[in-house]
């Protein structure tokens, strides 16, 4: 299997205030790794370093070593990295005035694809792999992506991250806007979807994080407490403040 | 995100089973004490207790399910519930021990007392302190004293052999003393299988508090645990 991304000391700041202070961790390679802490304790900041989107706000910066298959993202355009590294947020975010078909599409249209047949061999597998195709394969370029319900256009901003074949996905409480099912349904494709690519998932949901991850980082206050394997993290963990956030004894 | 009323019902659920834990251990000292009088009135209230150890038994486990359904406990919580669960079950198995031994106990006193070559006060008396510290390591969430449960239970078992060896003895060597000393072997061995309980009970609080399985020494000796 192997590491997918390699994190050293990685520090990251909003202005002054220092966010994160100096992580370490060892992504693995076709696998979920779940990321949790109460609000503002740098989970989110944290996975928004590894593809340098933390660095879109002007007060941000970042200092350390984020290594993704052997690439220093910070020795490499961001726009480079971003393709290597898809994100997916909480609340779904389709192009609204583009058909289902140009939203998956655009990525690769960006990137200079112009062949009508690669386009559309690529649409059907993104939308495929995310689980979506049956369900607007009928409806590609007359409906809009905020046409669909919440859940559907979830799903369609995962085909949008797929269609350029990123190795890490990176997931930011990707359900949390969602009811039940949807729910349900992105959680089987973050198993599916493990066996082609590394996931990294924010959530805020303990189940959640259980039910898909192998493993589990535990995130207070800029600092990563605790990261072991999920199973351990829940039902045993090393760490007293884990134990304490995850019982609900404090957050 | 603090959970305040979930940790107030796992206080309620630790209420409940040591209240059940109560009557488990008041029918094995009915039980024992019994014997030692010959007392057919205390069989009578062991055999008439059992019912409420039954019925506590299934309230314990609807509450746990519950809050496993409910609450979807996690690590120590989580572990906590688990091993209510099972030290509920084998409460419920000392309950029935003490009712056996009171029926061997009904039927013992149909014959003349007799001098056996057993002492099951002596025995009795280390098997009620096992459930005893088994139930204060639990109450306390004490991992060192339930380490020293399991160690008592060796004793325990020694004794039991030994009666196992002496009672055949004797009834080989008596056998107008073999049924009395029939109701003695299983009143030994009754014993311990309560004994047997405890080191469960002790060996769920190792897992609740320190999260380890010491079951069948699993993979670990006592001065690792």
């Amino acid at each position: 299997m192997g590491t997918a991304v390699e994190v050293r000391d990685l520090k990251a700041w909003f202005g002054k205030t220092e966010a994160l202070h100096g992580i370490n961790m060892s992504v693995e390679s076709n696998h979920a790794t779940a990321v949790i802490g109460p609000s503002g304790c740098g989970k989110s900041t944290f996975i928004r370093c590894l593809n340098r989107m933390h660095e879109t706000n002007p007060e941000a910066k970042a200092e350390g070593e984020v290594r993704i298959g052997g690439m220093d993202v910070y020795d490499v355009p961001a726009v480079d990295v971003r393709r290597r590294v898809g994100m997916v947020f909480q609340k779904p975010n389709p192009f609204p005035t583009m058909s289902i078909y140009d939203n998956v599409a655009a990525g690769l249209k960006l990137n200079g694809t112009r062949n009508r047949t690669t386009l559309d061999d690529c649409v059907e597998r993104s939308l495929q792999q995310a689980a979506l195709w049956e369900e607007v394969k009928d409806v590609l370029k007359k409906k809009s992506g905020a046409s669909l319900s919440g859940g559907q256009q979830q799903r369609l901003c995962i085909a949008r991250a797929l269609a350029v074949n990123p190795e890490v996905l990176l997931m930011d409480e990707p359900a949390s806007a969602l009811d039940p099912i949807s729910t349900a349904k992105i959680e089987d494709l973050i198993f599916e979807l493990k066996q082609k690519l590394t996931i990294v998932i924010v959530t805020h949901n303990m189940q959640q994080a259980s039910r898909v991850a192998e493993y589990t980082g535990f995130f207070l206050m800029g600092n990563l407490v605790e990261f072991d394997k999920t199973e351990k993290i829940f039902t045993n963990p090393s760490d007293k403040r884990t134990e304490d956030y995850i019982t609900g004894r404090f957050g | 995100m603090t959970r305040t009323r979930f940790h107030q019902e796992l206080e309620e659920l630790k209420h409940r089973i040591l209240a059940m834990a109560g009557m488990a251990e008041q029918a094995v000292d009915l039980a024992v004490q019994a014997y030692s009088q010959r007392d057919i009135a205390m069989c009578q209230r062991v055999l008439n207790n059992e019912p409420a150890i039954n019925r506590a038994e299934r309230e314990v486990d609807e509450f746990a399910v519950d809050l496993l359904a409910m609450q979807q406990p996690m690590a120590i919580d989580l572990r906590f519930i688990l091993a209510v669960i099972k030290i509920n079950a084998d409460l419920e198995r000392v309950g029935d021990q003490a009712v056996n031994i009171a029926q061997r106990v009904l039927h013992l006193v149909e014959y003349a007392p007799k001098d056996l070559p057993v002492d099951i006060p002596a025995m009795a008396s280390k098997v009620r302190k096992m459930v005893r510290d088994a139930l204060q390591c639990f109450i306390e969430g004490d991992a060192d004293l339930a380490k020293r449960v399991l160690e008592a239970d060796d004793e325990v078992d020694r004794m039991n052999k030994e009666a196992f060896a002496n009672l055949s003895a004797c009834m080989q060597d008596h056998p107008d003393s073999a049924a009395q000393a029939l109701d003695a072997l299983s009143i030994a061995r009754n014993l311990e299988r309560v004994a047997d309980h405890a080191t469960n009970i002790a060996e769920d609080v190792i897992f609740w508090i320190r999260g380890a399985d010491v079951r069948h020494h699993a993979g670990q000796t006592a001065s690792r645990i």
